[in-house]
């Protein structure tokens, strides 16, 4: 597999400033940390709040840019500024609240909003937002006012407008934080089918562990480091280490932790509610 | 203090080509003292009716009364009423806008023309109250991490001595430690300044595991109300409305359908395996 992201050594800095602008402190949000992920991943990044995942995010598409270290995206160098808009079109992103991600009074214009400023022929805008619109299965809702949506109705209307610029990649940047259960699970299923059926490599930023068991590799920051990477079951086994640094695990698995605490002997990679089921019936 | 909703209806824009039904025919009791959440859909009206716990929404129909007072009555003392009743909204830091902690929440007191000492008081009460450190007090809010912000905000609203605080979704955005945390933080003062606690949530966990009692709604009406226990037995009806229950519930259905003998209001994970201990010793 080829990669799309090659993140070395990055560092980056937020500053703290007295009244007269003078630095008095520094916080490292990212702290030398490294990964690469890969073409066709769905990659789901794990960390307390403040551990540097939103951080690193930003970095995916030039919203910010490292101190030290390199950045490659899609082939291109993150630190040459010419290189941020070329990767902004392969790269896109999906915030927390779909409030501040609506721009226009129409769904469709909403669409339209980014694929319009790529120079495109009209005809092909419209072709790609009418594709965009029903790939996240909003189609009947293309002359509505988005305020007339639900929650996860409007991160769809976002997804749409980032699907309808064809990139590489999608950042879900905690894009399923604010909504109920069902509009998460939608979301959820808009990225699995956007991973499996178009090859788009999706970053999923949660605090959900429940969603992290979906994807094919975690990765947990902490500190502005790398701290944990492997799969869901490797990575969700270590449950006094995750618990620590103030994350969570999948129920599932807490169960198993705690029946094996009691004695049991039970496989601790365990993550789903069927996979416990048939653990137990076998014991019974 | 109580709050009483009593064939409580609200349309937006009613009359108009863009009217909609937010509320239909509510009627729920809170009582003093209790910790209670709001759980459905978006869209399902949740936001629309805790706004009318203190009168910012009037109702189209209906009453809102708390301790027997109608609180959208011209003649009573609307104001003193409605200052009793403290609303922390969604994303509360971003209305942070002091320059340091302290003046932040300060805010709020100030303009109750209530004397120095006092404001003095009640400032540093709320801050011990949410548990922020004394050494951040003198911090600008803006340099506090996610979960101190809101911590800042919520003691802004606690500064006004509400009797019933009620919060917008308190955990969004907060890690799982965080959320234990703050929820930790809001039984506390639940317990130990007996504050009635009504708070919205998406995340059937935490209500599962700290609200005593919930409220269930689906399209502007009133679908359930009971103890967590109660609510999440109605697996297939939750499913329908937009929601579900926890992880751990979906379990214990299906061990029960397997021929388990386990308690199917099971909630919490430690319960779980104690009973299930119980039955493969």
């Amino acid at each position: 597999m080829s990669k799309i992201i090659e993140a070395k050594n990055l560092v980056y800095e937020y500053y703290k400033e007295d009244d007269n602008g003078k630095v008095i402190d520094k916080i490292k949000a990212l702290n030398d940390f490294s990964v690469d992920i890969y073409s066709g991943e769905f990659l789901v990044v794990l960390g307390h709040n403040g551990s540097g995942k939103s951080t690193f995010a930003k970095h995916l598409n030039g919203i910010l840019t490292a101190k030290s270290g390199t950045l490659i995206v899609d082939g291109f160098d993150m630190k040459d500024e010419k290189n941020i808009f070329p990767v902004r079109q392969n790269v896109g992103m999906v915030f927390q609240n779909p409030d501040n991600q609506i721009v226009a009074t129409i769904v469709e214009e909403d669409v339209a909003f980014g694929v319009e400023n790529l120079g495109l022929p009209q005809k092909e805008i419209r072709q790609r937002v009418d594709d965009a619109l029903e790939t996240v299965g909003m189609s009947q809702f293309k002359k509505r006012s988005p305020n007339q949506l639900s929650g996860g109705q409007k991160q769809k209307i976002a997804i749409a407008g980032i699907i309808a610029m064809r990139p590489k990649c999608i950042v879900f940047d905690e894009a399923t934080a604010m909504l109920d259960p069902t509009s998460r699970k939608h979301v959820m299923e808009t990225m699995q089918m956007l991973n499996k059926k178009y090859g788009i490599t999706i970053i999923h930023i949660t605090h959900y562990m429940q969603e992290a068991i979906l994807a094919s590799r975690i990765i947990v920051m902490e500190k502005g480091k790398l701290y944990l990477e492997s799969t869901p079951k490797e990575v969700f086994k270590n449950v006094d280490e995750l618990k620590r640094i103030g994350l969570d695990v999948p129920d599932a698995t807490y169960l198993i932790y705690l029946l094996n605490k009691q004695g049991l002997n039970l496989d601790p990679t365990i993550l789903t509610t069927e996979e416990v089921v048939n653990a137990l019936c076998q014991l019974k | 203090m109580s709050i009483e909703i009593k064939n409580l209806s609200h349309v937006y824009q009613e009359n108009s080509p863009f009217e909609k039904k937010a509320l239909t025919d509510i009627n729920i009791t809170i009582d003093k003292g209790d910790f209670i959440g709001i759980i459905g859909h978006t869209g399902s009206g949740k936001s629309t009716l805790i706004q009318m716990f203190n009168g910012l929404i009037q109702p189209t129909t209906g009453t809102v009364l708390i301790n027997g007072i109608d609180i959208n009555d011209e003649k009573t003392a609307q104001k003193a009423i409605r200052q009793k009743v403290g609303l922390v909204f969604q994303y509360p830091e971003h209305q942070l806008f002091e320059l340091t902690v302290l003046k932040d929440v300060e805010y709020g007191p100030k303009n109750l023309g209530l004397s120095e000492a006092e404001i003095k008081d009640r400032v540093e009460k709320s801050l011990r109250a949410v548990s922020l450190p004394e050494n951040l007090w003198e911090n600008a809010p803006f340099s506090l991490s996610g979960g101190q912000k809101r911590r800042v905000a919520i003691a802004g609203v606690m500064a006004m001595e509400p009797e019933i605080l009620v919060l917008d979704e308190p955990t969004a955005g907060l890690d799982p430690k965080g959320r234990d945390e703050l929820f930790m933080q809001l039984k506390t003062m639940h317990k130990e300044l007996g504050i009635t606690i009504i708070l919205i949530s998406h995340s059937m966990e935490d209500v599962a595991k700290y609200a005593e009692k919930l409220i269930v709604l689906s399209e502007g009406r009133v679908k359930f109300t009971g103890t967590p226990r109660e609510i999440f037995q109605h697996t297939i009806e939750l499913e329908q409305i937009g929601l579900a229950p926890p992880q751990i519930k979906y379990i214990v259905n299906s061990l029960i359908e397997h021929g388990f003998t386990l308690d199917n209001s099971i909630l919490s994970t430690e319960e779980a395996a104690t009973e299930i201990t119980k039955i493969l010793k």
